[in-house]
C-alpha cells in the first residue's frame, strides 16, 4: 500500500513529514532540556539524570495524586454517569434533554470560572477546602458530560431496548436488568469512557490550578509551578517525568480497552 | 415438557398512545387453551400493539381488560405476568452463552443451579441445538437464535407464548424451512401462543386460527383454510391471496346472474344485490372455446415454473387473471373459453361490520 501512494502523492507525503517534524521537535527539545547539564550550551554541557532526580524529590507526591485522583474521577463518573445516562436515555420529556444540555456546560464554560463557583460555594468548608476530594469534585463535574454522552448514546440503541424487554418478559426486576443485562451490554461504551475521563483528568489543569492548595498539588499543577519557579531544565525534566509514567498507564488502558471491546463485540 | 396451558379472553381491549393516535380500536378476542392464534395484517393495522399489550409492555385504555385463565392480568407488569416472548430481533443477551441465555429466566428466579442446568439441557434437546450450549449468540446463525429465543422463552414455563414476527430477522429460503419446524416445536409444547406476522403463509403454516387486522381493527377471525375460501370482507381475501374483481351491470344485478363473456351463472344468493364479486385466479378454469363457457382471449401468458398466469381479456370485465396448470397451451393471441364455479365466488363488501 505504501509502495502505491509514496510514489504517487509526494505533496503528501512532504506535507505530512513537515507537519509532523513541526509537532515533534517541541517534544523532542523538549526532552533534551530535560537531560542536559545546561540548556543554553545544550548537548556540549554533557547529559545527566540531576534534574530528574530533583524533579523526583520535590514534586514525586503529584504523580502518586494525580493517577490515584484521574482513578478516583473514573469510579466517580462510572458511579453517578451510568445510571444518569440511563435515565436521560429512557426519558422523553423536555427536561431531561434541557438538562443534557446543561450537562455539557463545564465543557463549554472555562475550567476557573466552574474553579471560582465552586470555591465560592464550598470554600468556607475548610476541611473539604484543603482535601484532595476538592479538586476531585472539580475533575467530575468537568468529566462528567464525557461519560453520560458516550453511555447514554448507548443506551439509546434500539436493540438494547429490546434487551431490556427481553429480560422484564423473563421476570426480571429493574436491579436485575440493569446490572446484569443493560450494564455488561453497553460494558465496551463504560470502558471507552472511562478512558477519556481518565486522560482528561490526569491532564486537567485549569480547574486543578484554581482548586489546588499547596498541600493539594497533581502532575500538571506542579508541572506549572516548576516551570514558573525552577530552572528550565527541571520544568523540562518534568515533563519527562509525565511522559514516563502517563504514557505507559494510558497505553496499558488503551490496550485494555480494545481488549474488553473485542471480547463483547457484537 | 409439560407447560400449563390457559385460554385468554381480551374485552374492549384499546390503545390510545401519548400523542392521541389509537394504536388499536377497541377489540375483543378470545384465544383457546393451547391454541396458536395468528395476528396477520400489513405493518401499522395494530397486531404489534395488540401483542404488546397482551404482553404486558404497553399499558391499555381505561376500560380494557385482558384476563389469561380466569385471571385478570391487566393491571400486571409485564414480569408477573408469566408470559414468555420471542422478539423479532430475538433480543438474545451477547454477553451469554447459549445455555446461560437459556437458563437466564430460571437463574433470576434463584432456582438451583443443578435444576437450571437440568431443564437448559431439556430444552437445548427440544430445539436440537446440541453441542452449541457454550456459544455466543453472535456465533449461530439466524435459525438457531431464533431457536434459543424460544427456548429462552419457554424456559421459566409461561403460560401463554407470545412471538413477534419470529421469522421475519430469516431470509427467504431459510424462512421456509424453519416456518415448518416452528409449527411443529409450538405443537410439541402444546401451548397457548400468540404469533403475530406480515406473511399470510408464514400464518397459515403455523396458526390453528388466524385473526386479520387492519387499521387497528380485528376484521375477522377463523380457521386459515375458511378465511382463505370463504372471506367475510374483501380486505381479507385480498390479504390472504390474489383475488380478481367481477363486475355485474345492473341488468345482471336485476336477473340475479354474474355474466362472465357471453356465459351466465347464478349468483349466490347473499350477494344478489352487489356490484361486484371477487375471484381468485386459481379458480377461473381455462379451457379450449366451448358452449356454455365464457369467451376470452389470451393477453399474456407467464410461466412461473409451477403454474402458468395467464392475463384474460373479457368483454364487460376488467382484465382478469387466472392460474392454470404449466402445460396450459394457450398462447397470447389465443380465443379461450373460461368458467368459474358459483361456489368460489367471494364477496366483496363487508359483511354488516
Amino acid at each position: 500500500m505504501r509502495n502505491h501512494t509514496s510514489a504517487k502523492a509526494p505533496f503528501l507525503l512532504a506535507v505530512t513529514v513537515i507537519v509532523s517534524l513541526f509537532m515533534i521537535a517541541p517534544m523532542l527539545l523538549s526532552v533534551m532540556a530535560g537531560l542536559v547539564n545546561n540548556y543554553s550550551t545544550g548537548l556540549k554541557s554533557g547529559l545527566t539524570l540531576r534534574w530528574l532526580g530533583e524533579v523526583w524529590e520535590n514534586y514525586g507526591g503529584t504523580v502518586g495524586w494525580s493517577l490515584a485522583l484521574a482513578v478516583a474521577c473514573v469510579i466517580g463518573t462510572v458511579l453517578l454517569g451510568v445510571p444518569c445516562a440511563y435515565a436521560l436515555a429512557r426519558s422523553r420529556s423536555r427536561g431531561a434533554r434541557i438538562f443534557e444540555e446543561l450537562l455539557t456546560l463545564p465543557v463549554a464554560v472555562p475550567g476557573l470560572a466552574t474553579a471560582l463557583a465552586l470555591i465560592l460555594a464550598y470554600g468556607q468548608l475548610t476541611a473539604f477546602r484543603q482535601s484532595f476530594a476538592f479538586i476531585l469534585v472539580g475533575h467530575i463535574v468537568f468529566t462528567l458530560p464525557f461519560m453520560v454522552r458516550t453511555v447514554s448514546s448507548a443506551f439509546e440503541r434500539d436493540d438494547l431496548l429490546a434487551l431490556e424487554e427481553a429480560a422484564r418478559s423473563l421476570g426480571a426486576n429493574f436491579r436485575q436488568r440493569f446490572m446484569g443485562i443493560l450494564v455488561p451490554a453497553v460494558f465496551p461504551a463504560i470502558v471507552a469512557g472511562s478512558l477519556m475521563v481518565f486522560t482528561l483528568s490526569v491532564g486537567e489543569f485549569n480547574l486543578t490550578w484554581m482548586l489546588h492548595t499547596p498541600l493539594t498539588r497533581t502532575l500538571p499543577v506542579g508541572l506549572a509551578d516548576s516551570y514558573a519557579s525552577m530552572r528550565i531544565e527541571i520544568g523540562s525534566a518534568y515533563t519527562l517525568v509525565f511522559f514516563a509514567v502517563i504514557l505507559p498507564v494510558l497505553w496499558g488502558l488503551q490496550y485494555l480497552a480494545t481488549l474488553i471491546q473485542k471480547r463483547h463485540g457484537t | 415438557m409439560e407447560l400449563e396451558r390457559v385460554p385468554i379472553d381480551i374485552a374492549n381491549c384499546a390503545k390510545t398512545y401519548a400523542d392521541g393516535t389509537r394504536g388499536l380500536q377497541p377489540t375483543d378476542l378470545h384465544v383457546q387453551a393451547g391454541e396458536v392464534l395468528a395476528l396477520l395484517g400489513p405493518s401499522g393495522c395494530g397486531k404489534t400493539t395488540l401483542l404488546r399489550l397482551i404482553a404486558g409492555l404497553e399499558s391499555p385504555d381505561a376500560g380494557s381488560r385482558i384476563v389469561f385463565g380466569g385471571q385478570d392480568v391487566t393491571q400486571r407488569p409485564v414480569e408477573h405476568r408469566g408470559v414468555g416472548m420471542v422478539f423479532q430481533s430475538y433480543a438474545l443477551f451477547p454477553q451469554m452463552t447459549v445455555a446461560a441465555n437459556i437458563g437466564y429466566g430460571l437463574r433470576i428466579r434463584g432456582v438451583a443451579a443443578a435444576e437450571e442446568q437440568r431443564a437448559v439441557g431439556e430444552l437445548v434437546d427440544l430445539v436440537r441445538l446440541n453441542g452449541l450450549e457454550n456459544r455466543r449468540p453472535a456465533e449461530l446463525s439466524g435459525g438457531q437464535r431464533q431457536r434459543v429465543a424460544l427456548a429462552r422463552a419457554v424456559a421459566v414455563r409461561p403460560r401463554v407464548l407470545l412471538l413477534d414476527e419470529p421469522l421475519a430477522a430469516l431470509d427467504a429460503k431459510l424462512k421456509e424451512s424453519l416456518r415448518d419446524e416452528l409449527a411443529d416445536l409450538l405443537r410439541r409444547l402444546h401451548i397457548t401462543a400468540i404469533h403475530v406476522t406480515h406473511d399470510q403463509q408464514e400464518a397459515l403454516a403455523i396458526a390453528d386460527r388466524l385473526a386479520v387486522m387492519r387499521a387497528g381493527r380485528i376484521v375477522q377471525v377463523g380457521r386459515g383454510e375458511d378465511l382463505y375460501r370463504a372471506p367475510a370482507h374483501p380486505f381479507v381475501a385480498e390479504f390472504l391471496g390474489r383475488v380478481n374483481r367481477l363486475e355485474r351491470e345492473p341488468g345482471a344485478i336485476a336477473q340475479g346472474v354474474v355474466r362472465l363473456g357471453g356465459a351466465e351463472m347464478p349468483c349466490p344468493a347473499a350477494w344478489q344485490s352487489h356490484a361486484n364479486l371477487l375471484v381468485r385466479p386459481e379458480d377461473i378454469e381455462v379451457n379450449t372455446p366451448q358452449p356454455g363457457w365464457g369467451a376470452a382471449t389470451v393477453e399474456r401468458r407467464t410461466f412461473l415454473g409451477d403454474r402458468v398466469q395467464l392475463h384474460l381479456r373479457v368483454a364487460g370485465q376488467p382484465l382478469l387473471v387466472a392460474d392454470v396448470g404449466r402445460d396450459t397451451p394457450f398462447a397470447p393471441g389465443d380465443s379461450v373459453g373460461l368458467r368459474i364455479h358459483p361456489d368460489r365466488l367471494m364477496t366483496s363488501q363487508e359483511a354488516n361490520a
